[in-house]
């Protein structure tokens, strides 16, 4: 019953990086994973907590007889209270922290839960590539979908002022720095936290328990001793805001940490917490049963 | 030579306390080598090892020559078709396997084209734009088999991939087995279904609660354990009792009973070869008319029986 067979030799092994392939395969999990993830009903959830922001800044300007009045009227104080409610209580420090968790703790935790991952530890792939494919994939959405947060609820904010007073604010002020720098505050807090969640989800069976012991940190950081301050997200973010802003009486005063000093520790974290995902999921078994 | 070969040298695997394999020694060739043993005896843990899915807590698995924890070099050369039966979310069959196909690497014409060859192979070419959460049981089967083949590997490892098929399609399956085994392939295969892997096999692996039990051609596994399982082959004849009494006094016949309806005899005997030279020469002398002369226990099932069932497995 043996059939007379010869088996082909083994190409040689291409030695060194290929690094057009892994671009390539990059491209091709980034497109699945964002049609995946992103444009099935599962996603609807994401989309609405990306909206909260939104649609308070609406109610405040367009819907309160008195919001888009006080706004004009005491536009300093309107941009602190932008600042420190809006931007870093609800959009930093509520919104893109869990719309983060959400999106980068199921990248792979969510193929785990479905039973789906071992598709891609099937492909010929180094499963580097794998976790920086997961990750662009979850960066791009969180950043698209929570800049345009920062940017719509900038947006309403700004329209309260009226056109004139902020074509001179935006261009012939600071206006626009401003923005941008929020924005920026947006990208950089879903790159340090995406990573943060990614490995979380990589880790735990139940991320939830460590996202949440994270939060509770990230919001008790105005209490912390300064050297504990600095272990954190939310400091190096704060640190960058346009509007300085008070933490409250019982804050730990510390000077912020300047921008050239804040962005590349990010990245520099980021690419560390990267690197631990890489030898995490190089070490990974499949083993659903377990889960 | 390695680089034709699929070995593991002295692999355990434990999965804590749990024993999944223990100092497994297997060199495989290339041909249908189908891998037999009860529930939990550690055939999945073997296929898993294999592509890496799992690491050996012990040992060393080489795949024609590579690591199974170099995904990158491995998958060029390995198809896996796994028992898990569940999808990437709202992907259609088509977009299945050309997805992983893309993942591989390959330009999007020749995705394309070997999904097709791929889906065309499996005969789910109508089906291949319906959702794969809308396929029946066989389908899903099919699918997973046409994105294990898609990349046209020259390792398959196909996990029980005739589970949920209908008969016409299981015989469809092993024709498309023996077709790529004749190209060359490797196809290493675990099923229940011991009649279908009897007649698929070039070697059987027998394993059971972790360990091989034994390895190699049907007949050859069957010949190691005449010691203690004599051979039984039925012979059907007149004056059979005659027969019984002449062959009964040759050493190399264990035991001769006469079938009920005395129309036959049974005969254990640990020499197959001499025992057939001595039916030859009786037939000849004493002028006895066989109508059929028929090995009762020389195939999978028997060995399977007698290798596991007696040794308290469960299948």
């Amino acid at each position: 019953m043996r059939a007379a067979v010869e088996v082909q030799a083994v190409e040689p092994v291409a030695p060194g990086r290929d690094w057009s392939l892994w671009m390539r395969q990059i491209r091709v999990i980034l497109r699945i994973e964002v049609k995946k993830n992103f444009w099935g009903r599962r996603a609807i959830l994401i989309y609405l907590l990306a909206a909260i922001p939104v649609f308070l800044t609406f109610l405040l300007t367009f819907v309160h007889p008195q919001g888009a009045a006080d706004i004009r009227k005491n536009w300093t104080s309107a941009q602190t209270a932008f600042a420190m409610v809006i931007y870093r209580g609800l959009i930093l420090q509520t919104i893109v922290y869990f719309g983060c968790a959400w999106i980068f703790m199921n990248l792979f935790r969510g193929e785990v839960v479905d039973k789906s991952l071992h598709y891609y530890f099937l492909c010929a792939l180094r499963r580097e590539v794998l976790v920086a494919g997961k990750y662009i994939s979850g960066l791009v959405v969180s950043v698209v979908l929570f800049t345009m947060t920062t940017a719509t609820s900038l947006f309403f904010l700004y329209y309260a002022r009226g056109y004139p007073a902020n074509v001179d604010y935006l261009f012939d002020g600071p206006g626009l720095k401003q923005c941008l720098t929020y924005i920026g505050i947006t990208v950089l807090a879903c790159v340090g936290y995406g990573a943060v969640f990614m490995v979380i989800g990589l880790f735990f069976r139940n991320p939830i328990i460590p996202a949440l012991l994270a939060y509770g940190w990230e919001w008790v950081n105005f209490l912390l001793p300064p050297l504990l301050k600095k272990i954190s997200i939310i400091h190096y973010l704060h640190s960058l805001s346009p509007i300085p802003v008070s933490e409250g009486p019982l804050a730990t005063v510390v000077d912020p940490t300047p921008a050239w000093i804040s962005v590349p520790s990010m990245i520099v974290f980021t690419s560390v917490v990267l690197i631990l995902a890489s030898i995490r999921i190089r070490r990974m078994e499949i083993r659903y049963g377990n889960e | 030579m390695n680089d034709q070969l699929i070995i593991f040298k002295d692999v355990s695997k434990f999965y804590g306390e749990i024993l999944g394999v223990n100092r497994v020694n297997l060199t495989i060739t290339p041909g249908i080598t189908s891998l037999v043993g009860p529930n939990g005896s550690g055939k999945t843990t073997l296929m898993n090892l294999m592509t890496g899915l799992i690491q050996p807590t012990r040992g060393h698995i080489s795949v024609l020559g590579i690591s199974p924890s170099n995904p990158q070099e491995l998958f060029r050369k390995v198809g896996y078709c796994g028992q898990f039966d569940s999808f990437p979310r709202g992907m259609t069959g088509y977009e299945f396997v050309k997805s992983f196909l893309s993942v591989h690497g390959l330009s999007r014409k020749e995705a394309e084209e070997k999904t097709w060859r791929a889906i065309e192979r499996v005969d789910l070419i109508e089906a291949a734009h319906r959702k794969v959460g809308a396929y029946s049981k066989g389908m899903r089967q099919r699918i997973r088999l046409a994105q294990a083949i898609a990349h046209e590997p020259s390792v398959m490892i196909l996990d029980e991939p005739l589970n949920g098929l209908d008969p016409m399609a299981r015989a469809e399956t092993i024709r498309l087995f023996r077709q790529l085994a004749q190209e060359g392939l490797h196809l290493i295969v675990s099923s229940h279904i011991l009649h279908e892997v009897d007649k698929m096999s070039d070697r059987v692996v027998l394993i059971n609660n972790g360990y091989i039990l034994a390895e190699g051609g049907v007949l050859d596994v069957r010949e190691e354990k005449l010691e203690e399982h004599p051979m039984q082959i039925m012979i059907r004849c007149d004056r059979a009792q005659e027969f019984a009494a002449r062959v009964f006094a040759s050493d190399s016949v264990v035991e001769a009973s006469l079938h009920q309806d005395r129309q036959g005899v049974f005969i254990k005997t640990r020499n197959a070869d001499a025992f057939y030279q001595l039916l030859n020469r009786v037939v000849v002398e004493d002028r006895i008319n066989v109508e059929s002369v028929s090995p009762v226990d020389d195939d999978l099932n028997a060995v399977y029986h007698y290798l596991i069932e007696s040794n308290g497995g469960s299948s």
